[in-house]
């Protein structure tokens, strides 16, 4: 990537929630890793079993998470949009996704390079635990989502007796 | 709560909006709170909302009116003879006062007996009980209205005043979860509501086919997409118990006050006259304290298991 292509990415995530409060060095420095990208309405973004080989994050439109449910076909169980982070999968091994991603609507993002960024963790512990910060966010907010869809929440309390 | 004029609204030094000031006490609520026997109506519309959700618009004689009149956030006690009683939030326009409006899930017997009734059967009615969503204090503030499931049905009074008064209110947004598409309740409503230009409506569904292309997830998610004003906002929130406590500590974790977010609460109400004790939650009756509740008085009890 010229040093061209590398600045205008970095101006597109400096507008990008995810590094707000980030040095602008780290900024400069991760996206180096990254590029634009557009799909459109019904691409897939990643695929369930397919190795984690970048991740995203959502600049417009809207991204639907979905697993294949035997019996029951195409299940969504998560929405993602401008703003947002996708995918986490890359930064644990074995690297794999567990879950598809589709582009519901036109989607512009950022996509990053994982061993580009999984080095740049490694050589400078500092840039490594400011990447963290920012994805431990989303994933514990997203952690106690899935808690609540799994307790059936919109199940009713069944009385005792009388209702 | 210490009575001020209703035009002594102070600035607040963050924003240009008025914030939420204490107003001088309201109307007095119309209530049946001593009320043992039923009233007979009759049921004049039933509506199937989904496969085991019923409207039923039952017809109140003139010589009733007075006793029926109620505000949004109250319930009657229905009672179908030969199967018992249950609570059920009025669902309705609070100004109409020749129909009283209730919506039903199918959960027990009682409540199962009647979504089986028809139109032209008749119900044992008790009520209205309990005490109203403070619209009167939401008057210059911004709106949440936040619904789980069923939740919708106390709430939907609710929106019927907000539309019906839009220029006493700021911004008003309406965030609904429901479990899947089909559990969607009061659909064409839903649709002329995401129609209308000065109320905004997101949905998000527990779980969706591809068919679906709104959001999927937690109705927190949807915070941050209406954007809110902490200092300039009151929150009306129904649902099950655990969205109420995950919602109102969402609202405060952005900086809402959490005497200006209220939930509609429900336990297992008998006799709806604070006598049975129970509905308790703690010192709290449900049926005589609320059911609307401001949420810094029940969260700390909503974390109590054994309450």
């Amino acid at each position: 990537m010229s040093g061209t292509e590398v600045r205008d990415i970095a101006d597109i995530l400096r507008s990008h929630p995810f590094v707000a409060g980030l040095d602008d060095e780290i900024v400069k420095l991760v996206a180096g890793c990254a590029h634009n990208v557009v799909f459109p309405a019904g691409h897939y973004l990643l695929r369930e079993g397919e190795e984690a080989t970048h991740f995203h994050l959502l600049r417009h439109g809207s991204v639907a998470l979905e697993m294949h449910v035997p019996g029951r076909g195409t299940l969504t169980f998560q929405t993602l949009g401008e703003g947002e982070l996708l995918g986490a999968n890359w930064l644990v091994p074995p690297y794999r996704w567990y879950y598809d991603a589709r582009a519901v609507t036109l989607v512009r993002a950022l996509e990053f390079d994982a061993s580009c960024l999984r080095e740049k963790c490694e050589a400078d512990h500092h840039v490594g635990y400011e990447m963290m910060k920012r994805f431990l966010v989303p994933m514990v907010e997203r952690l106690q989502v899935a808690r609540l869809q799994v307790a059936h929440l919109f199940d009713e309390q069944r009385y005792a007796s009388g209702s | 709560m210490r009575p001020v004029a209703e035009s002594s609204v102070k600035s607040s030094a963050l924003s240009n909006k008025a914030v939420i000031a204490e107003r001088a006490p309201a109307a007095p609520v119309p209530t049946n709170a001593t009320s043992m026997t039923p009233t007979f109506l009759r049921i004049a519309e039933r509506v199937q909302e989904t496969a085991d959700v019923v409207t039923l618009e039952l017809a109140v004689p003139s010589e009733h009116e007075a006793a029926f009149r109620h505000r949004p956030g109250q319930f009657d006690m229905l009672y179908v003879f030969g199967v018992g009683e249950v609570p059920i939030s009025i669902s309705g326009d609070a100004t109409r006062h020749d129909r009283v409006t209730h919506t039903v899930r199918a959960v027990g017997p009682v409540s199962t007996a009647l979504t089986k009734l028809g139109t032209g059967d008749v119900v044992g009615v008790r009520g209205p009980f309990g005490n109203p969503w403070p619209l009167d204090a939401a008057r210059g503030a911004d709106v949440l209205v936040i619904a789980g499931g069923i939740g919708l049905m106390p709430l939907r009074p609710v929106i019927l005043h907000l539309l019906r008064n839009r220029g006493q209110f700021g911004r008003v947004s309406l965030l609904y979860g429901a479990k899947r598409r089909d559990d969607l309740l009061f659909r064409d409503e839903l649709s002329d509501w995401r129609r209308h230009p000065d109320l905004e409506v997101r949905v998000a569904l527990n779980e969706a086919d591809r068919d679906w292309t709104g959001d999927v997830g937690f109705v927190t998610q949807l915070l941050p997409k209406v954007g809110v004003a902490p200092a300039d906002t009151v929150a009306f929130l129904c649902g099950p118990e655990i969205m109420i406590r995950a919602t109102g500590r969402a609202l405060v974790d952005i900086g809402m006050s959490a005497r200006h977010v209220h939930a509609s609460m429900e336990r297992n109400m008998k006799c709806a006259l604070g006598t049975c004790g129970h509905c308790q939650l703690g010192p709290l009756f449900i049926c005589r304290d609320g059911p609307v509740f401001s949420f810094d008085r029940i969260d700390p009890l909503m974390s109590i298991r054994e309450l």
